[in-house]
């Protein structure tokens, strides 16, 4: 009786989506009508102009690193799945599902969190956020507000503060230590009402 | 055994013929109620409340229902972007609130990204709101799930009803009605224009839509009707589907404004504007803004003229919200008699998805659900104050509008559902997190 059972049926590999990213049915079948709703060509995929025509993500300053997250691997096309994988980082931490030993760590996991971030300022995926990688950023966050001097000191005092071994550059790990107590699972998380 | 086969077939079709003729369309006629409606909706309300217990207790384990539902399917913080900000560098070492920039100052931006590609307030507004409780409606079902074998054959009976009884009435008196419509329009037409010719046309334009609001079982309750449009005016209403036509010409001969179509909407238009004057407009001309507008005051300058119809958001929204009025109906001058529609989204959802249905399918939809309720408030008419603008007119009767018929008030364009926003707004942004790191100059 439920359309619920109908949308999951048209989900490939429902089952095993789920348990990848740890949406339950519901959530996974209300992200399926989200897929098919912005899919408006109905091609069964997405592609960036898709995305450049949600309204509010158009505003957003760092909207084309958004966009640029889900399509990584230089293709044009975004399945379901792939769609889904990304949407899980922003999961909310489960706290009480028991961490086998072994296992790789979930999706939505803080590291994997704080990974997805660290994948928007850095571009070119050498694994550090360069003095130029960082300049591009607060460009697009900044654009046409303020002067080009200005944007190097920023860039540069924040090298400075982040910047542990003096390479110049912003490793993973000095990312990750100075952004230690920030609640990220609070600020980069997004829970579903219903 | 074949002649009274026939016979029989005939007895009924008579019967059926004389039910609907004698107990709906006569007193539609006159306007006179016989109250069938209103006991329908009576026991409909009650067999809708008893289903929702039992839901309510099939899922007693599971988690509770909000009595009303959020607009939208994600939790959003609201707080404004400094806010957020702050909060997000609060845990920072170096804790900076203005001035400076930090790395997680991304997180923020990449968040809300992410919220609005799971879900956007605009594309919100474009598909139907969804309810608490089902009512019995297999289409408005995705919360719920089996609940019990009794629900079930009550759906299974509703099912029935919907389709096999009430459907072919409907069907039945939407086509009386319209053709009523364009034969009595064409009639009228024939006679030289006189006070008689207006009030037959008059009389013909209301008997119609009286027919075909019981031919989707409507119940609409008019408010305040001392602030009825009057002649010479415009009448501005939100729109949420093309039966807002029918639900305000039941109390009410308006002018209609449109494009005009092909095909039996074409005829439609034409035969009305026989008997009195619609302001209909061929597809090129709709572009020239300026000849548009000038018909529009030609129109209002006749005082023996009908009220205009006009819905300025120019989309179907979903009724859970006002979208951007476009300005244009404001310029013309005259006095705007503001309306809101608010449909009870209970007994059948009006809100007309022009991408996902087409207008057959939509019509079926329609006159398949249980029935049309809603509100319709008139409210005071407004005119345009020294020295205002007519965005600023058109703001503040969309923000009377909404705030009568208990809407959200947006100002998003509702033609943004075709089109790209504005690199402005994307700007504006832009300065607001700038103020905060470099500081206001």
């Amino acid at each position: 009786m439920g359309s619920t059972s109908s949308t999951l049926s048209k989900i490939p590999n429902a089952e095993e989506l789920s348990q990848e990213t740890g949406f339950t049915s519901a959530h996974l079948a209300r992200l399926f009508e989200r897929f098919e709703a912005l899919d408006k060509d109905k091609k069964g995929y997405l592609s960036p102009q898709d995305f450049e025509a949600i309204k509010e993500l158009a505003l957003n300053p760092i909207c084309d690193r958004i966009i640029g997250a889900f399509f990584s691997s230089g293709q044009e096309m975004l399945d379901f799945s792939s769609f889904v994988r990304i949407l899980a980082h922003f999961r909310p931490i489960d706290n009480n599902r028991p961490k086998e030993p072994n296992s790789p760590d979930p999706i939505n996991s803080r590291i994997n969190k704080l990974k997805f971030a660290f994948q928007l300022y850095d571009q070119d995926k050498d694994g550090k956020i360069s003095r130029n990688e960082l300049l591009q950023v607060l460009r697009a966050m900044l654009e046409k507000q303020v002067t080009e001097e200005q944007l190097e000191s920023i860039a540069d005092r924040t090298i400075q503060e982040a910047d542990l071994d003096r390479d110049d550059a912003i490793s993973f790990e000095e990312f990750r230590k100075s952004l230690e107590k920030v609640n990220i699972d609070h600020k980069m998380s997004i829970r579903f009402l219903r | 055994m074949e002649g009274s086969y026939w016979d029989l077939v005939l007895l009924v079709m008579e019967v059926w013929l004389f039910v609907v003729l004698g107990l709906i369309v006569l007193p539609a006629m006159f306007g006179v109620s016989l109250g069938f409606t209103d006991l329908y909706i009576k026991v409909l309300v009650k067999i809708l409340e008893w289903a929702t217990r039992r839901i309510q207790r099939g899922q007693k384990e599971q988690d509770t229902l909000p009595a009303h539902l959020p607009n939208g399917i994600i939790e959003r913080n609201d707080d404004s972007m400094e806010e957020q900000i702050v909060e997000l560098r609060r845990s920072h070492p170096k804790f900076h609130s203005v001035g400076d920039f930090t790395l997680c100052d991304a997180f923020y931006f990449c968040k809300k990204g992410i919220e609005s590609i799971v879900d956007d307030e605009v594309t919100q507004r474009f598909t139907s709101e969804e309810l608490v409780s089902w009512n019995l409606l297999t289409r408005t079902n995705i919360n719920f799930h089996y609940i019990s074998v009794r629900v079930t054959i009550i759906w299974g009976l509703g099912l029935f009803i919907r389709y096999c009884i009430l459907l072919p009435l409907r069907v039945t008196l939407a086509a009386i009605g319209l053709s009523w419509l364009v034969i009595g329009t064409t009639l009228v037409g024939l006679l030289p224009n006189s006070n008689v010719k207006n009030w037959l046309s008059d009389v013909i334009h209301m008997t119609c839509y009286r027919i075909c609001a019981r031919g989707l079982s409507a119940r609409i309750r008019y408010h305040s009707k001392e602030n009825r449009p009057k002649k010479g005016g415009i009448c501005v209403a939100n729109h949420t589907s093309p039966i807002d036509i029918v639900i305000l010409a039941n109390d009410g001969c308006y002018a209609m404004v449109g494009q005009i179509h092909g095909g039996l909407m074409g005829v439609i238009q034409r035969s009305m504007v026989r008997s009195c004057p619609h302001v209909w407009f061929e597809r090129s001309e709709m572009k020239d803004r300026h000849a548009v507008a000038k018909r529009l005051k030609d129109h209002i300058a006749d005082k023996s003229k009908q009220p205009i119809l006009i819905f300025p958001e120019g989309t179907c929204i979903n009724n859970t919200s006002v979208m951007m009025f476009k300005k244009g109906s404001f310029e013309i001058g005259g006095t705007i008699y503001p309306v809101a529609i608010k449909y009870d989204p209970q007994f059948g959802d009006a809100f007309w998805n022009s991408g996902k249905y087409n207008m057959v399918s939509y019509l079926l939809r329609m006159m398949t659900s249980w029935a049309i309720v809603c509100n319709v408030w008139y409210l005071p008419p407004m005119s345009i104050q020294d020295g205002e603008d007519a965005v600023h007119f058109a703001n503040r009767v969309k923000s009377a509008i909404a705030l009568q018929g208990g809407l959200m008030d947006l100002s998003w364009d509702g033609g943004l559902k075709r089109e790209k926003v504005k690199q402005s707004f994307k700007e504006e942004q832009q300065k607001m997190y700038s103020s905060m790191i470099v500081g206001q100059d």
